[in-house]
């Protein structure tokens, strides 16, 4: 991140998004520990958080980019690498384990081509796991953008994935 | 006022949302307007109600009748038959599994029958949103009760004489860290909710949230009282969506009555209360973690004392609740501690809520009374195995819990008997587990479990499991020696002396709890290179019965190694050298034909 | 919201609007809805009985709807249960009834002779 050059957003589509982070930044300045919502503002904004938004960050927050960038990478919610359109999140909880989990992730690799963490070339889907969000009671369960898809069987798979475009 | 006859309580809680509850509502909506009867039949919106296996479900009040797996085509069968002509819709009633028997009324199924709802009273019963239900089940009353006839001193003493421990795993009691904080000098002070429901297998907070947000908000104001804090944060997982949006409509709905801000109820009291979204971090549910996370750091934890109580958010004096513990706070209020005391065991007061899933028949949130024992819990609420099935264990406590087998489902269930037992009480995720679960590979996928999640800060917690790990995935491959075992359990014991925080502290119980119980699994991995259970797919041998096949070559074209060969209509064999263990050809077989052992 | 008592008051008049969910009731009127009961009136008794209880009220008092009783021609028929009584059944029970019945009935526990049609069990 040294080597980068400090931004200057020219008029661009990303102009706009950094001027509407920079407002949000400047509208919580005096709230305290502000540094997590400031990231997940930016990543709604650019869908990912790229080098040069958390230096943006950095600097507007009056914050040192290692931390940061170490803020951003500690937790799994922030993407530092761009993700497709939609999100398809396989839970892994213990009662979506015991129920068949690792079938409909193997089956959702291999229809997709791609692995846990990776996202397809067409940018149309990213894959990941997360543990447990709490819809235990329909077990196995898949969360695509936010919406839960529960009781699932393998069958089900390209039914749901076809509302997906 | 409108002129209302008929309610009809339709869940919206995550589960029933995404099995079409929403749509279920708006189809209401339509078929009431077109038998016009909206202006006398009304919709409410409400909390998870619990049986999530069911869902959508519905109530009809005043009949009380419960229709259970609503479809919005149903609906207008509904409002014809049950509400316009008197006559229920018997095909969506809940079925008795064991004998078929349809029962109408809620309260009879045997699902709520055994419950005692305190924690979760208005869940299922008041309008989600509608801060005039909440008012109307009395809310706020014990706010004001607190604000207007009791001291800080008075509110801590009650709490401590009801015997509210932690509900978030670790079972301490709530009035003690409300003294601690009370009395910790300092003008500015926090109360803090912890709502960073990490374990898998636990749903109780999310479903608290969503369905009665405020009585938690009401508790927060109370400790807030009670310790002098001005301030509150409630800190919410991001994997919940429907919780946050119903947590900023409560608060909204609270700033709009002026029982969030400056002067609350005329009596000098100021109070306000900010959301912050969590971001993927299991361990954050810890308490010094939790905290780093709100000021905006990695949400690592920090060694104890000092204790947040004396120094926490920003450094300073802060009581940090769970959800669960926060929404018993207004009933112990209104209905006295003595009253809160009675039910439970001698040093665990009141009521649990468990999250039953797995192997269950009737998933979904329970909320009982602290001394149940699990047999009760999964044969008469949660009705049993499914698919006659046997019982291999249960789960209890998450990540940080232990596998409990068969012979030990009679204890009485509190803090210290889990414990003896080696679990703990945990959040209350209750994963019920069946003959085909292999407990050496749930060892394993806990320890997975906690390496991902390891923050690591220190080493025992970081390295150890990384170590633990390996060693399950290689007994689950058959690589195993005998050796490992003992390595296994020294390793468990060292992590648990040195860690730093809870979630390294207790990473181990799920290894040590299925050694304690389940050895001879290991040993048959070890040894016998067997998975009885069929799950360690190293350890499979697929094989074809001659008797049984009938020759139709669906799996020899589905095998992605073509290890399968064999003519037309007539029996097929698989090659052990080339198969891959991969089951595509189990799951391909409509005849049974193909076994794995 | 300004103070306790303005609570209280709140608290006083969304509770009426939860006594349906509650489960308990001193009074249920239930007014047989089958198809003839409807071709006979049962809808308006219904909402005289509705504006009735509102006028009131009372948060104990329910009406449910029930099906066919089975006796066409006396219809629209009505059933008061009341807590601790021998439940009644009503014939005819037209706009004007209802009044009768709910005044008397209802509200002072007299029954009311002249649209009697049983006492004690009934179908439901």
């Amino acid at each position: 991140m040294s080597k980068m050059t400090i931004v200057e957003p020219k008029a661009s589509p990303s102009r706009e998004k950094y001027d509407q982070l920079k407002k949000f930044i400047v509208e919580n300045k005096d709230k305290r520990g502000y540094l997590i919502p400031a990231l997940y503002k930016a990543q709604e904004l650019f869908k990912y958080l790229p080098p040069e938004v958390m230096e943006f960050i950095a600097q507007e927050m009056n914050l040192s980019e290692s931390e940061v960038f170490g803020v951003a990478t500690f937790y799994s919610y922030f993407k530092t690498n761009p993700i497709g359109r939609h999100t398809i999140t396989v839970c892994m909880g213990t009662a979506c384990y015991v129920r068949g989990a690792q079938k409909i992730l193997d089956e959702l690799e291999k229809k997709l081509g791609i692995k846990e963490g990776e996202t397809t070339e067409d940018m149309r889907f990213t894959l990941g796991c997360q543990p447990c969000f709490g819809s235990c009671g329909m077990a196995p369960v898949i969360m695509i953008d936010n919406h839960v898809h529960g009781r699932l069987t393998t069958n089900m798979l390209d039914a749901i994935l076809e509302q997906y475009k | 006022m409108n002129n209302i006859r008929t309610q009809l309580l339709i869940c919206q809680g995550t589960s029933c949302v995404s099995n079409g509850a929403v749509e279920v509502v708006k189809a209401f909506k339509a078929a009431l307007k077109e038998a016009k009867l909206d202006k006398e039949v009304e919709i409410i919106t409400t909390g998870c109600m619990g049986i999530c296996e069911l869902g959508p479900v519905m109530v009809v009040y005043p009949d009380g009748v419960f229709y259970q797996r609503v479809t919005p085509e149903d609906t207008r069968e509904i409002v014809q038959e049950h509400l316009l002509k008197g006559r229920v819709v018997q095909r969506l009633f809940y079925k008795k599994p064991d004998t078929g028997e349809l029962i109408s009324i809620m309260e009879e199924i045997d699902f709520f029958k055994l419950q005692k709802t305190i924690a979760r009273r208005n869940c299922g019963i008041i309008d989600v949103n509608a801060i005039d239900d909440y008012i109307g089940a009395d809310g706020f009353v014990a706010l004001g009760k607190v604000l207007t006839e009791m001291t800080p001193q008075e509110v801590i003493e009650e709490i401590k004489k009801s015997g509210l421990r932690g509900r978030g795993g670790a079972g301490f009691p709530t009035g003690l860290k409300w003294e601690f904080a009370a009395k910790a000098p300092g003008k500015q002070k926090y109360v803090l909710c912890n709502a960073d429901e990490g374990d898998p297998g636990a749903f109780m907070d999310r479903s608290m949230l969503e369905g009665d947000s405020y009585s938690v908000l009401e508790a927060m104001m109370i400790a807030g009282y009670a310790i002098g804090a001005n301030q509150g944060y409630i800190y919410v997982r991001a994997e919940y969506p429907l919780a946050i949006k119903r947590l900023e409509i409560a608060i909204a709905e609270m700033r709009k009555y002026e029982l969030l801000g400056k002067n609350i109820l005329n009596t000098g009291f100021d109070f306000d209360v900010e959301i912050r979204i969590g971001a993927g971090a299991f361990v954050c549910g810890e308490e010094t973690a939790l905290i780093h996370s709100i000021e905006g750091k990695r949400g690592e934890p920090r060694p104890r004392p000092p204790f947040p109580a004396n120094k926490g958010l920003f450094g300073l004096p802060t009581v940090l609740n769970n959800v669960e513990t926060l929404a018993n706070i207004p009933y112990i209020i209104l209905h006295g501690a003595e009253n809160f005391a009675s039910m439970g065991t001698e040093k665990s007061k009141g009521t649990k809520v468990f999250a039953l899933a797995g192997d269950v028949t009737n998933t979904g949130l329970i909320e009982v009374p602290i001394g149940i024992t699990l047999r009760e819990i999964v044969y008469n609420i949660g009705g049993g195995i499914p698919n006659n099935k046997k019982l291999r264990a249960v789960q209890i406590g998450g990540p940080s819990g232990g596998c409990i087998p068969e012979e030990h489902l009679d204890a009485r269930i509190d803090y210290e008997s889990l414990k003896e037992l080696g679990a703990i009480m945990g959040s209350g995720g209750l994963v019920v587990m069946d003959e085909d679960t292999c407990m050496v590979d749930i060892a394993r996928y806990f320890m997975n479990f906690i390496q991902d999640e390891s923050c690591g800060k220190c080493t025992p917690c970081r390295e150890g499991t990384r170590i633990m790990l390996d060693m399950l995935t290689k007994i689950c491959q058959g690589k195993g020696k005998m050796e490992d075992l003992d390595v296994l359990e020294e390793l468990a014991v060292r992590i648990q002396d040195t860690s730093l925080c809870a979630l390294g502290q207790t990473a181990p119980n799920p290894i040590l709890t299925t050694l304690r119980y389940f050895r001879d699994e290991y040993i048959e991995h070890i040894r016998d290179k067997k998975c009885r259970a069929g799950v360690c797919k190293s350890l499979l041998k697929f094989e074809i019965n001659p008797e049984k096949c009938t020759g139709c070559t669906v799996c020899a074209i589905k095998c992605p190694v073509k290890a399968i060969s064999g003519e037309k209509k007539k029996p097929h064999k698989i090659d052990q050298n080339i198969c891959i263990k991969c089951g595509v050809c189990y799951d391909a077989c409509r005849f049974n034909a193909i076994k794995s052992h | 919201m300004k103070n306790l008592e303005e609570l209280k008051i709140m608290r006083d008049k969304a509770q009426k609007d939860l006594a349906l969910r509650s489960g308990k009731h001193n009074i249920k009127i239930v007014i047989g809805m089958g198809t003839c009961g409807i071709a006979a009136g049962a809808r308006e008794t219904m909402n005289e009985f509705l504006n009735l209880i509102l006028k009131s009220e009372r948060n104990d008092i329910v009406v449910t709807a029930s099906g066919c009783f089975g006796f066409c021609v006396q219809e629209p028929m009505v059933h008061i249960y009341a807590e601790d009584q021998i439940p009644v059944t009503y014939h005819n029970v037209d706009v004007e009834a209802a009044r009768l019945i709910f005044d008397e009935h209802v509200l002072n526990n007299k029954v009311v002779e002249q649209y009697i049609f049983q006492r004690g069990k009934t179908n439901e």
